[in-house]
């Protein structure tokens, strides 16, 4: 059955369960209650939630003199907007000053879709991992969003957290197993080639993983939801084990998660590569299906990358 | 502290930071002896602090925003106990704690700032969290003229009257001098006190170098139950030092050997009517 609940609402659901015990915890907005689907949680704790108005800076300079109160606060605004206009905030006030912020950056990716670049958000990776001190989760479904949330919750440190805003299909059957932040989840063992998928696209990495095996390849799996700190034991090992790796991602084949796992694996074990991912150019406009499909973020794509680089 | 001895305090900090500057070899001359008193004002006399226990939850909360003016505060809080006096001597220095902008590193230091329009922000934060948890804490805020050009700098005064924090107070270091000249001269900042008012915070202008005003503006906060407070600070850049003062070239000019030598004269001379002064009364 198709999954109804974007990730958003699942966040919200469980700040909503966690707040009723931890008093710390805070939702701020940037008149995004609706978009980032918070108003449940404002409702049912008003002292609870601060709406900052759109102000991107404010919102992560405020949030971090309230964790440097005690305070617990998730920052939920566009990704767009807040990975970018509010970098400066992120890098001196929450990662160099050591406040516990939590950034949820929603609607990422292209997922606003007709809106344009200038609310796609397909650099945020790559700019967030540039700063030290700062984790990056993309959790792959609303499994994982809800675990990743727990998991949030009593993690000291600043995260940029990037979901997208429709419903994506499971990945995981159900909530029950581990998430731990910076492991990378071995969703399908294989051991002809890697492929390692972050957020939404680990769906489409295991449909490719299914259609591979069909053409009997035996395609590994690798759910890398921490892009830092970046798990780099899984890589290691799987470039080793597999000898080819395919990355893929909905973000700028630049800096992201692909140019990560490159990183490791051309200083630890260099084997074959692929990048999947947006190219240099302002991302088409359309549905993420359409626009996955345009760039070959795609199960078939994959399966032909992976066929391609085994007959080598 | 008395009035005298925080006058003849912040001369003394004067002092310290001049030699500071001149040991190093770096630093932001003009503006750290523009703010000296506001400092002197607020860490000798109006907060509750204790250098002991710098995280203790009920003290109160100062921001440098204006972070590269920080050789003052470093010699206040080494003169506080914060830290060793000694310490100052490695200021700027390789591997030092002791940079040329605040470093959460050292004690008594809140939050890292230097990128400019952060500070009032983060200070809304915690005066929103100090109302929340019901503490009688209270935030101080220093600001650049400069620096209110920042657009950042007007989404937290926003805020901060929105959520009426009177537990917050503003305070701008007037001194109408910039690196690149006069602030009215690079973006033209009046009718400032104005702009402060309409964006509803209830407004003090006071003499910035005069610490008996400061004292009184800064105790007297909250003047309007439900508004933060905005202490226009007139301060003159380079005070206490004559042949620095209103020189925009002494933003962060270094002082050479005599020039050092005589500010340390006129500073001491400072000292010394106040302790003379002292005696007769």
């Amino acid at each position: 059955m198709a999954n109804k609940i974007p990730n958003r609402q699942v966040i919200c659901e469980t700040l909503v369960t966690l707040a009723q015990e931890d008093k710390d915890i805070m939702v701020l907005a940037s008149d995004s209650r609706g978009s980032a689907a918070m108003a449940p949680f404002a409702n049912a704790y008003p002292e609870q939630f601060v709406e900052v108005g759109i102000a991107e800076q404010n919102i992560v300079g405020i949030s971090a003199g309230l964790a440097h109160s005690g305070k617990k606060p998730f920052v939920t605004s566009p990704a767009c907007f807040l990975s970018m206009r509010s970098i400066e905030q992120i890098k001196v006030d929450v990662a160099y000053s050591g406040t516990n912020v939590k950034l949820v950056g929603i609607s990422g990716g292209i997922s606003y879709g007709a809106l344009g670049m200038s609310h796609h958000s397909v650099q945020d990776i790559a700019v967030a991992r540039a700063i030290p001190g700062l984790a990056i989760i993309l959790p792959a479904d609303r499994h994982e969003t809800k675990r990743m949330t727990e998991a949030l919750a009593v993690h000291e440190g600043g995260v940029y957290v990037r979901i997208g805003r429709n419903p994506v299909e499971d990945s995981y059957e159900s909530d029950d197993y581990e998430f731990v932040i910076g492991k990378a989840v071995t969703m399908r063992e294989g051991s002809d080639i890697t492929i390692i998928a972050t957020g939404e696209t680990v769906r489409i990495a295991l449909d490719a993983q299914a259609e591979l095996a069909e053409a009997g390849v035996s395609a590994r799996v690798l759910n890398m939801h921490t892009i830092k700190p970046l798990d780099e034991e899984a890589i290691v090992r799987a470039a080793q084990e597999t000898g080819g790796i395919i990355t893929v991602e909905e973000h700028s084949i630049h800096g992201g998660l692909g140019a990560a796992v490159a990183e490791v694996v051309v200083q630890q074990h260099p084997v074959p590569m692929r990048i999947l991912g947006i190219p240099d150019e302002p991302a088409i406009a359309g549905k993420s299906t359409e626009v996955f499909d345009h760039y070959g973020i795609s199960s078939s794509n994959i399966k032909a990358v992976a066929l391609g680089m085994l007959r080598k | 502290m008395s009035s005298m001895e925080l006058k003849s305090k912040a001369a003394q900090i004067r002092m310290d930071l001049l030699r500071m500057i001149h040991g190093a070899k770096t630093g932001h001359t003009g503006g750290s002896l523009s703010n000296t008193d506001i400092l002197t004002a607020l860490y000798y006399k109006i907060m509750t602090i204790d250098p002991a226990q710098p995280k203790w939850q009920e003290r109160d909360r100062f921001i440098a925003s204006k972070g590269h003016s920080v050789e003052s505060l470093w010699c206040i809080l080494a003169d506080r106990g914060f830290f060793p006096k000694e310490e100052l001597a490695t200021f700027s220095q390789f591997g030092t704690r002791l940079i040329g902008h605040p470093n959460n590193k050292v004690p008594g230091i809140e939050m890292n700032t230097g990128a400019l329009g952060h500070g009032l922000a983060i200070s809304v934060g915690m005066a929103l969290a100090a109302k929340k948890d019901a503490r009688a804490s209270r935030v101080f805020c220093l600001m650049g003229d400069g620096e209110q050009a920042e657009g950042s700098v007007w989404e937290a005064a926003m805020a901060g009257a929105h959520y009426k924090l009177d537990n917050l107070v503003g305070i701008i270091d007037r001194n109408r001098l910039q690196i690149s000249g006069s602030t009215e001269e690079v973006m033209g900042l009046e009718p400032l006190e104005e702009k402060w008012a309409a964006f509803g915070w209830h407004v003090v202008s006071i003499d910035g170098n005069d610490i008996d005003a400061l004292v009184e503006a800064f105790e007297s906060a909250p003047a309007v139950a439900g508004k933060p407070t905005l202490v226009m600070a007139n301060t003159v850049k380079g005070k206490g030092v004559s042949f620095a003062e209103n020189v925009p070239h002494w933003h962060h000019h270094v002082p050479n050997d005599e020039e050092l030598a005589k500010a340390l004269a006129e500073l001491e001379a400072v000292i010394n009517s106040y302790s003379q002064e002292g005696q007769v009364q």
